[in-house]
């Protein structure tokens, strides 16, 4: 086959000079800025590896000259973060919490601190707000199962509730109803008369016949007129916000095989500041107590 | 000295193995070096193969596609870190056949959500997120709950684990059935302790008694996730190699 390069009549293009059964092909390079756009990704490539971590050897892998790592820059990344907020943080771990709440410039870190890790970490079950969902008690409002202090709130988010930490606060309800500790009807009963407490019936002669009941088996927890009991952590039955809905089925059901919430302990999350932070702003939200 | 590029491009054969040997090149610079590395994997303790009813949990999480919105891998990013904890590293993955990484984040990463709930909340908030999260996206996965979980198989996909590297023992496929009823059950009369000592960290999920249901897998494999590895055991160091 003839290589012969010959200028293309038609266009005034040179040909590659290949001819294939009679057909030539004319030489169209690729464009210039192409191709130098090619040329410095490929020199870039090799500066990059000269610099980063790159070829692969036998024993490791060529570390680059700048000796970057992610791993290590984000050590020392969040190292630096902590070091820059240690300043504030480090003072609200130390200074007893009744104290931070009375220094304005540490308490506008605490509020934001807690709020944010609030976001994070609580709203999924205490609501956005901290106005509660069913099941989850509301931490804006000033009714308290484990009580409303800043050191309570403190010490309830330190170890959770029935969390399996060792310090975790924990109350167990008798299965009244599994257990047999009490007959159905006795257990109607004590609802007709815990339907009072909630405001949801008025008193009858079968809630009469449930209050001795009450006073039997439930004050221990529930406290005399139901106020709650917080030694115990025994959740406020009088009044009308509840945890497991103020139906009297509710009632029923809760009394015959009990449903107990469980938080987290955050102390296995959170640094002590952090939760610090977050009873100072649970606290500020609406419902704490002095 | 060179061959002509004409010569190669009319030699079919030629070409092929001139092709062959230039693409050989670029895999056996990638390959050989993992053969003299004794492991990619971090020295990290904990790490351990999932128990029967998280595998079983972890199989219904991929044939329901929480892939699709969850990533599994917290990236050696300061963001990340604040957010989600301690970024993953390749051992906590090294028993996941497929991985569950991911890569898109409609919902939270979920690498480390073990702990962070409560099984109630996890029920709750799979059976009917807006319940709890009023603005999520979530779909609900209320069937799970109905659906009671296909067990007759258990150890087949135990064994299947077994055959690309994950160590359950002729023992753990054994009791396999056992444990995955000892951790769906804390009620009934089962031996979790022995449980405990095969998969450390196992939850007991509320399950009803001898019919353990999807949701109750489920649960069990998200309340394990992130929770094994044991930072402790291992040095930034050793970490950043
Ligand atoms: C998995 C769900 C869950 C998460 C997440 C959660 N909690 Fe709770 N929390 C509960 C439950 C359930 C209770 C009530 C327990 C009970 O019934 O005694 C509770 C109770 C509380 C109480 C005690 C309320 C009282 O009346 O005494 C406080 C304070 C509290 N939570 C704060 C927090 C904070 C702060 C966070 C975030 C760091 C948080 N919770 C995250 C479930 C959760
Ligand atoms: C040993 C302590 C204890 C005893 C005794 C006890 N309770 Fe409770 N009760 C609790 C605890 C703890 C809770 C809260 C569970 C939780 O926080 O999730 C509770 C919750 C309840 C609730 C649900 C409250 C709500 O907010 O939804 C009702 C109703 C109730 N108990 C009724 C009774 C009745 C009626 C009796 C007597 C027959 C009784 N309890 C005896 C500890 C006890
Ligand atoms: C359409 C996308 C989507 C799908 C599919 C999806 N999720 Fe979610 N998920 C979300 C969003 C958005 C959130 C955040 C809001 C919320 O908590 O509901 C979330 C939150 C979660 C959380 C709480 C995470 C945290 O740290 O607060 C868990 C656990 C979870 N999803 C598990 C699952 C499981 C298991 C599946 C599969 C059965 C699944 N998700 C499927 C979008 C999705």
């Amino acid at each position: 086959m003839p290589t012969k390069i010959e200028k293309d009549a038609f266009s005034g293009r040179d040909t590659t000079g290949h001819e294939w059964d009679g057909l030539k092909e004319l030489n169209t390079p690729l464009p210039k800025w192409w191709l130098w756009t090619f040329i410095t990704t490929a020199v870039w490539a090799v500066i990059f590896c000269i610099f980063y971590p790159s070829v692969p050897g036998i024993h490791g892998y060529f570390k680059g000259v700048l000796g970057y790592s992610t791993r290590a820059t984000v050590t020392a990344d969040v190292a630096a973060l902590a070091a820059q907020r240690s300043q504030v943080l480090d003072k609200i771990k130390d200074v007893p919490i009744a104290k931070v709440r009375q220094d304005p410039n540490l308490m506008a870190v605490a509020n934001t601190a807690g709020r944010i890790a609030f976001a994070n970490n609580c709203q999924p079950c205490h609501g956005a707000g901290g106005e509660g969902r069913p099941g989850y008690p509301a931490l804006a409002a000033d009714r308290w199962i484990w009580g409303g202090k800043l050191e309570d709130i403190q010490q309830t988010i330190t170890y959770g509730i029935r969390s399996g930490h060792p310090e975790a606060r924990q109350s167990q309800m008798l299965r009244f109803g599994v257990d047999g500790i009490l007959k159905p009807e006795e257990i109607a009963s004590v609802a007709d008369f815990v339907s009072t407490l909630y405001g949801k019936a008025k008193p009858s002669p079968a809630s009469a016949k449930g209050a001795a009941i009450f006073a039997e088996n439930c004050v221990a927890c529930h406290g005399d007129n139901g106020e709650g009991k917080r030694e115990v952590g025994g959740p406020p039955l009088k009044g009308a916000v509840h945890l497991y809905g103020d139906t009297r089925e509710a009632i029923i059901a809760q009394v015959t095989n009990p449903r107990m919430g469980v938080m987290p302990n955050w102390n296995a999350r959170l640094d002590a500041a952090t939760i610090k932070s977050l009873a100072l702003y649970v606290h500020a939200l609406g419902g704490g107590e002095n | 000295m060179f061959i002509r590029h004409e010569t190669i491009e009319k030699n079919a054969i030629l070409m092929l193995v001139l092709t062959l040997i230039t693409i050989s090149i670029g895999g056996i610079v990638e390959i050989i070096p993992n053969f003299t590395i004794e492991t990619t994997i971090e020295p990290v303790k904990g790490v351990r193969p999932y128990s029967p009813l998280e595998l079983m949990g972890r199989n219904i999480y991929i044939r329901e596609g929480c892939y699709l919105c969850h990533s599994q891998q917290i990236r050696a990013l300061k963001d990340e870190v604040e957010r989600y904890g301690h970024y993953s590293l390749a051992a906590e993955s090294q028993y996941d056949h497929p991985f569950q990484w991911g890569s898109k984040r409609i919902g939270p990463d979920l690498a480390r959500v073990g702990g962070k709930y409560s099984n109630d909340w996890h029920y709750a908030h799979l059976i009917h997120p807006q319940a709890l999260v009023p603005e999520s996206l979530m779909p609900r996965y209320a069937f799970l709950a109905e659906t009671p979980l296909e067990t007759k198989i258990l150890d087949k996909h135990l064994k299947a684990n077994r055959t690309v590297g994950v160590p359950y023992t002729d023992e753990d496929i054994a009791n396999a059935k056992k444990d995955l009823e000892a951790q769906a059950n804390p009620e009934a009369d089962t031996d979790f302790e022995a449980t405990l000592k095969r998969y450390p960290k196992a939850i007991q999920v509320p399950g009803k008694p001898g019919e353990p249901t999807e949701l109750d897998a489920l649960v069990a494999y998200l309340q394990v996730l992130g929770t094994m590895a044991d930072f402790s055991s291992v040095t930034p160091e050793q970490l950043n190699r």
